[in-house]
């Protein structure tokens, strides 16, 4: 007994070592980024989150474009991704004939699977053709709004959040397929017994793994926000400010890729590297957020009646 | 090791010949050994744009000298000029000379030599023009200064009479990543337009007035040919190898002159009389007759007192191979070889690496 005992100790000690050098390497990410990014830190100051203009010739940075770019071509993903997402979820797990499940879960992972410069590439030469003949053949009377505005390049935000909607997806559909298989089918049964349809069946099922779902939507958010070669090649890699769908736009992976090799003086370095340091606050700062959500949704369904056992064991219930 | 492919095949052939001959495998095996262990390897980085003719002179030159194998890592002029700073690699390549600054910044002093001379040529997309377009450098500036917006804009029709060009708007596409085609180009640009040297400059990325950006050379190249009335700018040899329509430019001498081996050449001909004695120097917009005026050297960079003498005596006898014997597969890779003048100025330069 006793030796069982030293060896739970040990293993507890193993496993809270590789804890901790999670939390080693994260924070030593974000203290050699604030060491590398200091010239510009200390140059710019909070300016560098403020301003428009991207200049390396007369060495004046400001990251906002690309902050703007980042954000808005992953929410309008996220907006994109998340019901088709939650579609092929669903009906994989509580709908689909035996004979699809398998191959229909082995395609979705076939996606995950495929190299961003694929989608990239696809991207360039089906789906921006495509773009431009839809934003050319729109009328002028919508072409005149803002969300609409500019020449029909095809490359641009649209097709950026396209893309990126399709490489989320899996991920997003994946997690959620987990999740709603975890739902005990008590559930489900409780839900026919009281006569229930299907529907409503299923959307107890939803509801009861509601945490579950937003973890995964978050999980496509996190995917979106960092990926870079397939957004590269088809949002047009021009830093501004803009509501427009069809403007071309930029964002902060991408700008790192593509100047970092040839930025040769010091402070372009360092203001490379400090969109870096942005876009890690902005990846915490998404994730605490999304935490944050899960945390209060399990405690609010704690109240409510309809999702009896806690759907995840949240703290500050008890 | 990226490039010890072919080598090791060729190697294994001779061993095999070997061993089918004496059947002494043994004796084989002490022989490869032996080669392996006799290897000095000389490591470098920069440039991406000279990266097919080094990588092709790196493997001639092994061939002749199966003991030395120089590996090259393509990474950009920037972080190859980091890098030599930094005393990673032996050697740095960049197609832009090093700035005082950073010439500052490295720990000795550093000496630019030219290898081939490289050129940059508009690319254009307009829908039912198949004609060659003429450009002058103002007029360039104009249109990636997004003050030029229209195929049929008096600017462009006054200098291509006869050609239908028609009404549609200009998209310019320009790169996206930080790249030495770009120095190439907006240091042309800047040279012929006060505008474009006082609101842009000259740098491996600008502030682009206006368009949108791709990645890389195919980037740019798959830009132009898929979105209708864009011009774009691209290498030479990328054009060449993808037989792109290029433009011919107006040189200072004002004939309109499209980019070849010879034009380019001659470019680099008309500077060599007035070079300065550290090799940095542009050579776009350069005078004289029959001259291309988007050219440039591409550099590679030595520090003048290497650490490491035995490296620089392997490196020093390179450069003398590739600026003489070298030179004769720069066209067919579409670079221009040196004007004679330059490899002679540079033979005497080499002297002054340490090698002792």
């Amino acid at each position: 007994m006793g030796q069982g005992w030293r060896k739970d100790i040990g293993f507890r000690a193993g496993t809270g070592v590789f804890a901790l050098l999670l939390i080693l390497i994260v924070g030593a990410i974000g203290v050699e980024l604030t060491l590398q990014s200091m010239q510009s830190i200390s140059q710019f100051g909070l300016d560098f989150w403020r301003t428009e203009i991207w200049d390396p010739v007369a060495g004046e940075f400001g990251a906002l474009p690309f902050i703007w770019g980042t954000l808005y071509s992953s929410i309008l993903a996220l907006l994109i991704a998340t019901p088709i997402a939650l579609g092929i979820a669903v009906f994989i797990s509580e709908l689909c004939p035996a004979l699809l499940r398998q191959p229909l879960v082995f395609l979705t992972e076939l996606l995950a699977a495929i190299p961003s410069i694929v989608y990239g590439l696809w991207g360039i030469f089906v789906l921006v053709p495509a773009v431009r003949t839809v934003e050319a053949s729109l009328p002028d009377s919508v072409r005149s709004l803002p969300m609409f505005a500019g020449p029909p390049l095809g490359l641009g935000m649209l097709s950026a959040a396209l893309v990126l909607a399709i490489m989320v997806i899996p991920f997003t559909s994946s997690v959620a397929r987990e999740v709603l298989k975890s739902v005990p089918p008590a559930q489900r049964e409780a839900a026919y017994a009281l006569g229930a349809t299907r529907f409503e069946a299923i959307r107890a099922a939803l509801f009861y793994a509601r945490t579950g779902i937003v973890g995964a939507v978050m999980l496509g958010f996190g995917r979106a926000l960092g990926e870079t070669m397939a957004v590269t090649m088809v949002i047009g890699n021009n830093p501004q400010v803009s509501l427009s769908l069809f403007a071309p736009q930029y964002t902060m992976a991408a700008v790192i890729a593509n100047e970092f090799t040839e930025a040769a003086d010091d402070l372009y370095l360092a203001a490379l590297v400090e969109i870096g340091l942005v876009l890690f606050i902005i990846t915490l700062l998404v994730n605490t957020m999304s935490r944050l959500l899960i945390w209060s949704m399990a405690r609010s369904g704690a109240k409510a009646p309809a999702a009896e056992p806690a759907a995840a064991p949240a703290p500050g219930t008890a | 090791m990226a490039s010890s492919i072919f080598d090791r095949s060729q190697r294994g052939r001779l061993a095999a010949l070997g061993c089918a001959s004496t059947l002494l495998a043994g004796a084989c095996a002490l022989g490869l050994v032996a080669g392996v262990a006799a290897q000095t390897q000389i490591n470098g980085a920069g440039a991406t744009f000279p990266f097919p003719i080094y990588s092709k002179w790196f493997a001639e030159y092994n061939k002749l000298h199966s003991d030395i194998r120089i590996n090259y890592q393509s990474v950009g002029s920037g972080a190859g000029i980091q890098q030599l700073i930094k005393q990673t690699v032996f050697f740095g390549a960049t197609d832009g000379p090093m700035t005082p600054e950073q010439m500052q910044t490295a720990p000795g002093k550093v000496l630019h030599f030219p290898t081939v001379l490289g050129a940059v040529v508009p690319v254009y997309n307009i829908p039912n023009v198949k004609d060659e377009l003429k450009f002058t450098g103002p007029l360039l500036a104009d249109i990636f200064l997004g003050k030029v917006t229209k195929w049929n804009d008096a600017a462009i029709t006054k200098l291509n009479p006869g050609i239908n060009l028609p009404g549609t708007d200009i998209t310019v596409a320009h790169r996206a990543d930080g790249s030495g085609t770009t120095y190439i180009w907006v240091d042309f640009l800047s040279k012929v337009s006060p505008e474009w040297k006082s609101k842009v400059g000259v740098n491996t990325s600008v502030k682009w007035p206006t368009g949108v950006g791709g990645r890389g050379n195919e980037g740019v190249a798959s830009l132009v040919a898929q979105t209708p009335g864009s011009i774009g700018y691209v290498e030479l040899i990328y054009a060449l190898q993808t037989k792109m329509s290029y433009g011919a430019v107006q040189n200072m001498a004002g004939e309109f002159v499209k980019a070849s081996v010879q034009s380019v050449t001659a470019a680099a001909a008309a500077a060599s009389t007035q070079m300065p004695p550290d090799f940095r120097v542009s050579i776009t917009n350069a005078p004289g007759k029959g001259v291309y005026p988007v050219s440039s050297f591409t550099w590679l960079l030595f520090y003048e007192n290497p650490k490491d003498k035995a490296q620089a005596k392997v490196m020093t006898d390179f450069l003398k191979w590739a600026l003489t014997d070298g030179q004769k597969f720069a066209p067919e890779l579409g670079y221009a070889p040196l004007p004679e003048g330059v490899v002679k100025l540079e033979m005497a330069a080499l002297t002054k690496i340490k090698t002792s």
